[in-house]
C-alpha cells in the first residue's frame, strides 16, 4: 500500500498526497463537511506512522479524523467504497492530474516514468471526455427545455451552456474549472433555506427565552448587596436572589397522520432537541386540522385525549403556541362540520382553531411544506388566513421568523 | 500501542487506534455512544494504564467554562476586607484553580475527562475552544497566564442530547463505541465474572440478545445492565434452565427490573410474550 511512504520518491510522496486530497474532495461530494483542518490532522497522523500499510486501519483514522458524527458514518463508508474500489482496480500513474507537475517534479521523474506519462495522454482524454458530456448535455437541455429555447435573451452562451464552459475549446488552464461547473454547488451551505438541524432549531427558539427569578435564593444579588452594605454603613450585608430560569411557556400542537408522515418524525426530533430550553413545553398531537380534542400521545388512542375546552382552562393564555403541520387537506376538513375524515364533528375546524387563537394571542403556524407549494393548495390559503398570516416555512429564516413574532407580542 | 486491552477493561481495535492517535497528536478524543457502553470508564482505564491522575469534569446543565478555569471568591475577599485580615492583600489568595488549571500545571501529563459535555449550555464548548486549542489561558484578575506544561489527555464523553458546534468537533477527533458484538461482549462478561458457568453464560447473553433486538424497546439494555443483571443472577443463584424457559413469570425474564428500566417497555415484552405463546399453541 501507499500509505508508509518513508523511503519513497518525491513524486510518489506528492502522488499519494494528491490521492488523499482527492480522497477528501471524494468524500464532500458525498455531503461530507470535513474541513481543511482535518484533513491536515490525517495527513500529521499517517506522519506519526499510527498505522501500518493497512486499507481497515486507514479507514478507521481517516474516520476518526475527518467525521464527527456518527450520522455521517454512513455517507463516509459510501464515498470511502466508491474512492477505493476506483483506486485498487486502477493504475497509479493514470491519476496523475496535471497541476502537480510541477518543473521541479519533473525532473524527479526517471525517463522512463515520463514516458508512460506521455503514452497515457492523460490530459487529451480528460478534454475528450469533457467534451462529450458538455454534448450531452447540450442535447438535453434542447430537447424544449425552457431554460435553453429562450436563445438570444438567455444569459447563457450561443450553445445553450454557461460561459464557463465556451472554455472548452481552449487547451489549458481552463478544463478543469470548467468540469466543475455543471454539478457546483459549492454554497448550499449558506443557503438560508438549508435544512435545520437541531443546534440552528435550538438557537433560533432560544430567542423566545423570558428570564425570570423562582425558587430558592441561592445567587448573589450584587445591586443588593451594595445597596444594603451602604445602608448597614459598610458593614457587609449579603444578599441573595434565586436564579434566573427560562420561563417563557410553550404549547406545541402537532399534525400527524395521513400526508404530515413524511415530516413528523423531523419534526418531533426537532423539537425535542428544544426540549430541554424549556421549561414549559406541552406536545400535543391532531389529524389536519384541531377539533374539539388533541392528543397528548401520537398514537392518538382514546385514553390520552384532551378535550380543547379542558386544555383552554388548563393552560393560561400567556402560552405560546406553535402549530406544526402541512395544512393540506380538503378545504372541508377545516370550513364544514362533519368535515373530519376520522369522525363526525359537530363544529367545523375554523370554529375549533378560532376559540384556541382567541384564547391563545400569541401563536404561529410552521408548515414544512416549501413555501413555493402553498399557492397550490387552498386549504393552506385557509389556514394562512384564519391564522392572521402567521404561518411560516420550516426552514431556519421562516422559523426565525416566526420566533421573532411569537417574542415580539407578550 | 500506547493503549490496550487489560484484565478488567476490554478494548476494540477501533477504539484502541481512536485513543492511541488522540494521545500522539495531542488532540481531544470525543466519545459518544449508547448509556452503559463505557465512554466514562475508558477515561479512567487509559489514566490507569499510563499510570497517571484523571482529572474528573462532570458537567451538569448549570456549568460554565469559567468554572474549569478558575473561580474569584470575591465574597469572601470582601468579607475578609471587612475583618481586615491579612490575606486581603494578595488577590491570588482568592482565585480556586478549576479543573483545567490542574490538569495544565499537574507535574505528570493528566489525563482530562470532560464528562457528559452534552449536559451544559449549548454555548459551554464554544467557550471552551480557545483553551483546548491553546491550552492557555489568562487569569484577568491577576494578569498571570496559565499555560500548560504538557498538553493534558483531554477525553470528552456525550450522550447526544445537544448537538455539539462545528467548531468544537473540528478540533476534536471523534469516535462512535458501537454496541459490542456477541464475541466481545462475552471477554467483557468474562473480564468482570471470570468464575461464570458457560451455560450460564450463554443462556444469559441470549436473552439479552434477543431483547436487544426487540425494535420497540424505549431503552435498550445495555452492557452495564448486562452486567448488573449477571450480578444479581449469581446472587440469586438462578439456574440457566429458568432462562430459557420462555414461559417463566409470563414471558419475562427473572429479575428483569435490572435490564428493563421503564414500565413501558415490561409492558410491551409482556405483551410480545403473550402473542408468542398465543401462537404457539
Amino acid at each position: 500500500m501507499w500509505l508508509c511512504w518513508k523511503n519513497w520518491p518525491l513524486w510518489l510522496v506528492a502522488l499519494a498526497v494528491d490521492m488523499l486530497i482527492s480522497f477528501f474532495l471524494t468524500l464532500r461530494k458525498y455531503g461530507l463537511k470535513s474541513s481543511i483542518t482535518e484533513l491536515l490532522d490525517l495527513l500529521k497522523a499517517l506522519q506519526q506512522q499510527l498505522i501500518f500499510a493497512s486499507t481497515d486501519d486507514f479507514y478507521l483514522l481517516a474516520r476518526l479524523c475527518l467525521v464527527k458524527d456518527e450520522s455521517q458514518y454512513d455517507k463516509f463508508d459510501r464515498a470511502f467504497a466508491e474512492y477505493f474500489e476506483g483506486v485498487e482496480s486502477l493504475d497509479l500513474a493514470a491519476l496523475i492530474p496535471d497541476h502537480w507537475l510541477l518543473p521541479g517534479l519533473i525532473r524527479q521523474l526517471s525517463e522512463e516514468d515520463k514516458a508512460k506519462l506521455a503514452s497515457l495522454g492523460g490530459l487529451e482524454q480528460l478534454l475528450e471526455q469533457f467534451k462529450q458530456r458538455l454534448k450531452e448535455q447540450q442535447e438535453k437541455h434542447a430537447g424544449g427545455n425552457k431554460w435553453i429555447g429562450t436563445g438570444g435573451s438567455s444569459p447563457f452562451g450561443a450553445y445553450g451552456f454557461h460561459p464557463e464552459g465556451i472554455r472548452v475549446g481552449q487547451q489549458g488552464s481552463g478544463q478543469r474549472r470548467a468540469v466543475k461547473v455543471w454539478d457546483k454547488r459549492d454554497f448550499k451551505d449558506f443557503d438560508q433555506n438549508a435544512e435545520l438541524n437541531h443546534r440552528a432549531m435550538q438557537l433560533a427558539l432560544r430567542q423566545l427565552r423570558r428570564f425570570a427569578r423562582t425558587g430558592q435564593a441561592t445567587e448573589l444579588d450584587l445591586n443588593g448587596t451594595i445597596k444594603a452594605t451602604a445602608q448597614q454603613a459598610g458593614w457587609l450585608d449579603l444578599q441573595f436572589q434565586p436564579e434566573r430560569h427560562n420561563a417563557v411557556k410553550v404549547l406545541m400542537f402537532f399534525d400527524i397522520g395521513g400526508s404530515m408522515d413524511d415530516y413528523i418524525h423531523e419534526c418531533e426530533q426537532l423539537f425535542a432537541a428544544a426540549r430541554t430550553e424549556f421549561k414549559h413545553l406541552e406536545f400535543f398531537y391532531f389529524h389536519n386540522c384541531p377539533y374539539e380534542q388533541v392528543w397528548r400521545t401520537h398514537q392518538r388512542r382514546a385514553a390520552d385525549a384532551v378535550s380543547i375546552t379542558q386544555l383552554l382552562q388548563t393552560y393560561h393564555s400567556d402560552y405560546k403556541v406553535i402549530f406544526v403541520g402541512d395544512a393540506t387537506m380538503g378545504p372541508y376538513e377545516i370550513t364544514y362540520p362533519g368535515g373530519s375524515v376520522e369522525h363526525f364533528n359537530p363544529e367545523s375546524g375554523e370554529v375549533w382553531l378560532k376559540r384556541l387563537l382567541a384564547h391563545f394571542s400569541n401563536a404561529v403556524w410552521l408548515n414544512p411544506q416549501p413555501q413555493a407549494w402553498w399557492g397550490h393548495y387552498h386549504s393552506i390559503a385557509i389556514m394562512q388566513k384564519l391564522m392572521q398570516n402567521q404561518m411560516y416555512g420550516m426552514t431556519l429564516d421562516g422559523l426565525s421568523g416566526a420566533i421573532r413574532n411569537l417574542s415580539k407580542r407578550h | 500501542m500506547i493503549f490496550q486491552s487489560t484484565e478488567h477493561y476490554i478494548l476494540s481495535p477501533e477504539l484502541a487506534l481512536a485513543v492511541n492517535a488522540a494521545v500522539t497528536l495531542e488532540k481531544p478524543l470525543l466519545i459518544k455512544g449508547e448509556p452503559g457502553t463505557g465512554k466514562t470508564r475508558l477515561a479512567e482505564e487509559l489514566a490507569a494504564s499510563l499510570g497517571t491522575d484523571l482529572i474528573n469534569w462532570q458537567i451538569k446543565s448549570t456549568s460554565k467554562a469559567q468554572q474549569g478555569l478558575y473561580e474569584y471568591d470575591a465574597v469572601s475577599r470582601l468579607r475578609d476586607g471587612q475583618l481586615g485580615s491579612e490575606r486581603v492583600a494578595n488577590i491570588s489568595n482568592y482565585i480556586k484553580p478549576g479543573k483545567l488549571w490542574t490538569a495544565f500545571t499537574a507535574a505528570k501529563r493528566p489525563v482530562l475527562l470532560i464528562d457528559e459535555i452534552d449536559k451544559a449550555d449549548i454555548e459551554f464548548p464554544n467557550d471552551l475552544l480557545h483553551e483546548l486549542d491553546r491550552m492557555s489561558f489568562d487569569v484577568y484578575e491577576t494578569g498571570e497566564r496559565i499555560s500548560a506544561q504538557q498538553r493534558p489527555i483531554v477525553v470528552i464523553t456525550s450522550n447526544n442530547e445537544k448537538e455539539l458546534p462545528d467548531a468544537f468537533l473540528r478540533r476534536c477527533f471523534f469516535h462512535y463505541i458501537r454496541f459490542p458484538d456477541k464475541d466481545t461482549l462475552t471477554q467483557i462478561v468474562l473480564a468482570h465474572f471470570p468464575t461464570l458457568q458457560a451455560d450460564l453464560l450463554t443462556a444469559a447473553l441470549e436473552v439479552f440478545f434477543d431483547l436487544r433486538a426487540v425494535d420497540a424497546l424505549k431503552k435498550k439494555p445495555s452492557t452495564s445492565e448486562l452486567l448488573d443483571w449477571l450480578k444479581l443472577l449469581l446472587a440469586e443463584q438462578i439456574a440457566p434452565s429458568v432462562l430459557q424457559d420462555k414461559q417463566h413469570q409470563g414471558g419475562l425474564m427473572p429479575l428483569y427490573g435490572a435490564l428493563l428500566k421503564n414500565e413501558q417497555d415490561v409492558a410491551l415484552l409482556e405483551k410480545l410474550a403473550f402473542m408468542a405463546r398465543r401462537a404457539g399453541r
